[in-house]
This record gives C-alpha cells, sequence and structure tokens, in this order.
C-alpha cells in the first residue's frame, strides 16, 4: 500500500501535503554542507545554512531553497507514485535544526568551538539520519518535549508536589 | 586530523543509531500477559474495548508515519467486528502516555479482550505482523 492511499482516511484534520520526497533530498544537500561546515568552520557557509533552516522552519519546508532545487532539477527525473507528507513534520525538524544551527553561530561569533562542534555535530546527526534511514525527528522528540515541559509545569504548582510526574 | 575526528564520531554515531532505528521501528513485540498488570478500561481510551482486540495508537502532529499507521490500522479493522482500533492524540492525553510510558510516535499497544497489553509496535507496523498477532490473539 503506497502512502497516497493514505489521504482518504485524512478527513477530520486541515493538513497541507507535500512531496515526501522533497524534504529527504533537502537532509542529504543539509548532510553536505553541515559536514563542510564542521571541516572548516565558515561563517559564511553557517550564516547560509542558519538562512535556509529559518526559511523552511518560518515559511516552511516548501520555502527552503533546498525544496526549490529539488523542484526545478530533481523532481523533473523521477517518475512513479508521488508519496506524500504532512507538511508539519518536516517543518519541526527545520525548527530544530535552525535552533542548533543559531547556537552554532553565536558559539562560532564568540569563538566557543566546543559548542559549536557539538551544535554542527547533533545538526549533522540529524540531517544524515533522515537523509538515509528516514528518520522521523518529530515522532522521537515531541513527545519526549512535551512531557518534560508538562512534567515542569506541574512541579511549579506546590499543591501538585506530592504527587509529581515521572516525565 | 583533528578536524576529521568530530565528522568521524557524528557518522559513525548516527550510522549505527540508525540501523538499531530502522530495526526496531516497526516491530511488534509480544509480551506475556503478565498477571497483576492493570487493565486499561473504555473509559480511559475513551472508546468501547473491543471484545477480542483493540489496537490503541498514539500518534502526534510532527509524525509522518502515523498517518499510515492509522490507515492501516483503520483498514484492517473495518472488516473485523471483534477488533476495533483506538487512535489518541498523545500530547493532549500525558497522563496515560506516562503511565504506559509511551515515549515516541506512533506507538501502537494491543490489548486483549480484558483489556490487558500483549503486544506493543513502536513506529509504523507491517500489516502482516499485526495480522498474524491478531490471529494469535482468541
Amino acid at each position: 500500500m503506497s502512502i497516497t492511499n493514505v489521504l482518504k482516511f485524512n478527513t477530520t484534520e486541515d493538513v497541507k501535503l507535500l512531496d515526501a520526497r522533497g524534504p529527504r533530498f533537502g537532509a542529504l544537500l543539509t548532510t553536505i554542507v553541515l559536514t563542510a561546515i564542521l571541516l572548516t568552520g565558515s561563517l559564511p557557509l553557517l550564516l547560509w545554512q542558519l538562512g535556509v533552516f529559518a526559511l523552511g522552519a518560518f515559511a516552511g519546508p516548501q520555502a527552503s531553497p533546498y525544496a526549490f532545487i529539488y523542484r526545478k532539477f530533481v523532481k523533473p527525473r523521477l517518475s512513479g507514485d508521488m508519496p506524500t507528507e504532512d507538511s508539519r513534520p518536516p517543518q519541526f525538524a527545520q525548527v530544530v535544526g535552525f535552533l542548533f544551527a543559531l547556537t552554532a553561530t553565536i558559539s562560532l561569533l564568540a569563538d566557543v568551538s566546543s559548542v559549536f562542534t557539538v551544535a554542527v555535530g547533533f545538526a549533522l546527526a540529524a540531517a544524515f539520519l533522515n537523509a538515509v534511514f528516514n528518520f522521523c525527528l518529530g515522532c522521537e522528540m515531541y513527545l519526549r518535549i512535551a512531557r518534560i515541559r508538562s512534567a515542569i509545569s506541574m512541579r511549579k504548582t506546590p499543591e501538585d508536589s506530592y504527587n509529581l510526574p515521572n516525565l | 586530523m583533528d578536524n576529521y575526528l568530530p565528522i568521524l564520531i557524528v557518522f559513525t554515531l548516527a550510522t549505527a543509531y540508525g540501523l538499531w532505528y530502522q530495526r526496531s521501528r516497526g516491530k511488534l513485540k509480544n509480551k506475556s500477559s503478565r498477571l497483576g498488570k492493570p487493565a486499561l478500561t473504555a473509559n480511559e481510551i475513551g472508546q468501547e474495548l473491543g471484545s477480542r482486540v483493540t489496537l490503541v495508537q498514539f500518534s502526534s502532529a510532527f509524525c509522518t508515519p502515523c498517518r499510515a499507521t492509522r490507515a492501516l490500522l483503520t483498514d484492517i479493522t473495518a472488516d473485523l467486528d471483534d477488533v476495533v482500533h483506538v487512535d489518541i492524540d498523545a500530547e493532549k492525553n500525558l497522563d496515560l502516555v506516562r503511565r504506559l510510558d509511551v515515549r515516541s510516535t506512533p506507538t501502537t499497544l494491543v490489548l486483549n479482550g480484558a483489556g490487558v497489553e500483549v503486544g506493543r509496535a513502536i513506529g509504523a507496523p507491517k500489516r502482516a505482523d499485526v495480522m498474524a498477532t491478531l490471529n494469535g490473539i482468541k
């Protein structure tokens, strides 16, 4: 069963669907660019990738320059069924990428190379996993974040202190 | 050489994790229904339990395989009147999520007729695996 069949089951939510191969191609380009950034420590290249993440995170995955390259040069050469996906999971990944790239940019400007290396390393690992293993970052991270956030907010209410949620 | 070390570490760890990820996601693990393990009730999952099996799926918004899983399980349960599929928004039911120790989406619990968890799949399960598990529950 192809993912396109899923469409008809999706009647309640108003979701924007994308060609699922686009974000994965974008992850491949991101992997290459982040590898170059980690090797060279190049600020212009990092700023470029920060901008790419920002567009994908705030304007949507289709607005990323990598999505443009995909539509212009890759998609016309592909045949077969177009697998679709909701735009929110790849957008979530772009937000996470943006935060890592922002951390890396600040630490590069402040000359803290250890933080730079770790931040770029995490973003690179996520992009690589997405490109090669079809890793779904939102699936793995989002619920864990929601659990931690709600546990913290419940701990702020003193009357609940007897019944602490364990994350 | 200094510059290559972080790259080497990232790709090695990411590849190891990726291989584990690919192998573990979607696998349906059967659990022995140990005594004393509390059953889930219709009240807790917001719907009547199936008389033989209930498939309780936890989903979230930022999850691509959740839609495919929902479609698959809806399709499988459509022809079976003793099997019920419930799709729960994990984010809105964090207490239940904590109690059942659900960490990522989609996670699907297989409950027997008594509401006891007898199997669990993290990630999108395969049709054949779900069918095999269903056939194994009397």
